[in-house]
């Protein structure tokens, strides 16, 4: 894992010691809201419904046991014993007061950890690929170039007041896991014919109002180019991107107006000017410095199987069905990557106790190397686990309501927090994600069903995801009513795709059935082991939509 | 100033979240904040709102508080504020898949 160097360490301290000071001067009276909003957002101190939220980054999803310890231990004494896991893979604290948020900040320091870049029109924090380093035939680690894009992007000048938010996703394998294509700019690592790694870089992707795919404007930028190329990105929209009108203000936009043709001419020809300088060019040296970070830990050489795990499996049932449904292949034999789903049937979407975090990085602490992942689809992972280890780690994980067999299946619902929390919301998320939870929880149907990913937002910007769920649920206001607008088809990944809208949204109390009567089509119109999402990209819209309104 | 009346609402009143702790609270009579929502002054009609809003925005009642803002109510029977919208209910109570926490947990 990286560790902070003293510019880090320094660069943190001082951020805490500067909002503290505006802290001081706001409660004073000194500073008006106006002065203050813009401080308290570069600090991730947003203003919910019921009190102050913290976002707290978590870079790539990475986080250490001491880490994790820390957020637990925030959750208990600045909160209110728990913390939301969300889609940026970053934690959110709900109540914290503002009074106490500088030491609250404080606290994260000294674990190398800080609130920057969570909020504002910055470039944001980089998520990843939560296998990074774990799975098999990954071209190279993401977590490499998303810590030197975390290091060129923090506190760049240059991108302080964008005219919009910035997102960038890096993916280091070719199956998407971090929704590469749907961030303003989407990285994956390649290799070329000598076996050089170099990106190829997707740019204006992105949910919310207007949702696009990103297009693909670079097969393979190399290495020690990525960052100069990157900077010619950010002043192509720097310079274009339009301030005049916040909904039309991202990347997204500015693509999709001038065309991917005309944005790549615009970044070639300023990546040309930046690179013509050569002093640009990432050091090879500090590429290899940085690298050296994230090598692999000290893996056991060890037999594929275990025989210990096999007696296990045939011993318990249960840990059967969380190992089949929850444990993904290592690429290091002997090894299995653990899913730790935030999804206990009825439960909230992405929450977890102090005491639940407290457990897990124990947990992590002695059988995953120190190392704890955050996915974007609000769970957690350990990324390297013995499977000699695995039912004793399945045993802690149960003890602590964290056995949840369901990763991928139709209880495994990203919802963002909704009218329950947010200040934007129309209507509410988790009560949604809560009914449908329960009305499938039965594991046996779950695991006939299959794959089936749910995405649910109270508002149309889209923070659960809903136009890249196989099906996606958006909550809108009618009247003072909340209604929920149902789409098919969508696909975070490398298949990536905007879901289709089904028709007339659902009442609350009727969403459910509309979603089982989805589920039931596809039961009965699939063909053998064919997953939800191919089914609807075989027989497109009419059956589901005809079975869904015919009692309409 | 938020938006969160319906266009010609009889009956509103006027919130804001706590300064140094984010706690949701509403004007009353005396022009104090309080949490309790059954405690808020309830203004009818167009020109008595727009006078609550001038004192709530006003010094010293604006002090302590941020993101002032009227909404609508109904009067129940006893003629207490009920909110109008399914946000100023949560906003009053707390969220709803948490009865353990928010004021929920207080004011009954």
């Amino acid at each position: 894992m990286y560790r902070y160097d003293e510019f880090d360490h320094q660069m943190v301290r001082a951020r805490v010691d500067q909002f503290r000071d505006q802290v001081e001067r706001r409660l004073s009276g000194e500073l008006s809201e106006d002065a203050f909003k813009p401080l308290r957002l570069m600090n991730g101190v947003y203003l919910q419904l019921h009190a102050y939220m913290l976002r707290v980054a978590i870079p790539y999803g990475t986080l250490s046991s001491r880490q994790m310890r820390k957020l637990a231990s925030i959750a208990r004494d600045y909160d209110r014993g728990y913390g939301h896991f969300t889609t940026r893979q970053n934690i959110q604290y709900n109540w914290p007061a503002l009074e106490r948020m500088p030491d609250l900040l404080e606290e994260l320091a000294d674990v190398e950890m800080h609130a920057i870049q969570t909020s504002g029109n910055c470039i944001r924090n980089v998520t990843a690929d939560h296998y990074a380093g774990a799975i098999a035939d990954e071209i190279e680690d993401p977590r490499i170039i998303s810590e030197i894009i975390r290091q060129w992007s923090t506190f760049h000048p240059e991108f302080s007041f964008l005219p919009r938010k910035f997102k960038i996703a890096v993916t280091g394998h070719a199956n998407d896991r971090a929704a590469i294509r749907f961030h303003d700019i989407g990285i994956v690592v390649r290799k070329n014919a000598a076996g050089e790694v170099g990106y190829e870089v997707h740019v204006g992707g992105g949910l919310g109002r207007t949702p696009f795919i990103a297009k693909k404007i670079a097969e393979f930028v190399p290495a020690q180019k990525l960052l100069a190329y990157l900077e010619a990105i950010m002043r192509v929209y720097n310079r274009l991107g339009r301030r005049d009108n916040a909904y039309k203000a991202r990347i997204k936009i500015l693509v999709h107006e001038i065309g991917a043709e005309e944005m790549q001419a615009r970044v070639e020809t300023e990546f040309a000017r930046i690179d013509g300088k050569g002093n640009y060019d990432l050091p090879v040296g500090e590429l290899e410095r940085i690298r050296a970070y994230f090598r692999d830990p000290d893996f056991l050489e060890l037999p594929s199987d275990s025989e210990t795990l096999s007696q296990a499996l045939a011993q318990d049932p249960d840990f059967a069905a969380w190992f089949k449904n929850n444990v993904v292949a290592h690429k290091k034999s002997g090894y299995g990557i653990v899913n730790i789903s935030l999804k206990p049937i009825g439960g909230i979407p992405g929450d977890a106790s102090d005491r639940q975090m407290d457990t897990i990085a124990d947990i992590a602490q002695a059988y995953s190397f120190d190392e704890i992942r955050v996915t974007h689809e609000q769970n957690l992972v350990l990324p390297h686990v013995k499977l000699d280890d695995l039912a004793t780690v399945y045993a802690g994980l149960k003890e602590a309501d964290l056995a949840t067999a369901n990763i991928g299946k139709i209880s495994d619902q990203i919802a963002c927090p909704g009218l329950d929390y947010c200040n934007l919301a129309n209507a509410r998320s988790i009560p949604i994600a809560q009914d449908i939870s329960n009305r499938f929880a039965e594991l046996q149907r779950q695991n006939d069903i299959g794959e089936l990913r749910i995405k649910i937002s109270g508002c149309i910007n889209a923070c659960g995801h809903h136009h890249v769920g196989h099906i996606g649920i958006l909550g809108v206001d009618k009247k003072g009513t909340e209604f929920y607008q149902i789409t098919l088809g969508g696909a975070p990944d490398e298949n990536a795709a905007i879901g289709d809208i089904t028709g007339p949204a659902f009442t609350a109390d009727k969403i459910v059935d509309a979603v089982e009567n989805i589920v039931d089509t596809y039961l009965e119109l699939r063909h053998s082991d064919e997953r939800f999402i191919d089914t609807y990209r075989r027989l497109g819209m009419p059956p589901f939509k005809e079975r869904l309104y015919q009692d309409v | 100033m938020a938006q969160h009346s319906a266009k010609g609402a009889q009956f509103q009143v006027i919130t804001a979240n706590r300064l140094h702790d984010g706690e949701v609270v509403y004007l009353d009579a005396s022009g104090a904040w309080v949490a309790d929502l059954k405690d808020a002054l309830i203004a009818e009609g167009a020109e008595a709102l727009e006078q609550l809003i001038a004192q709530a925005t006003a010094e010293p009642c604006a002090t302590g508080v941020l993101d002032i803002y009227p909404f609508e109510v109904i009067k129940d029977a006893v003629g207490q504020p009920i909110p109008a919208s399914v946000r100023e209910t949560i906003r009053a109570a707390g969220p709803t898949v948490r009865a353990d926490l928010g004021k929920q947990t207080e004011l009954r």
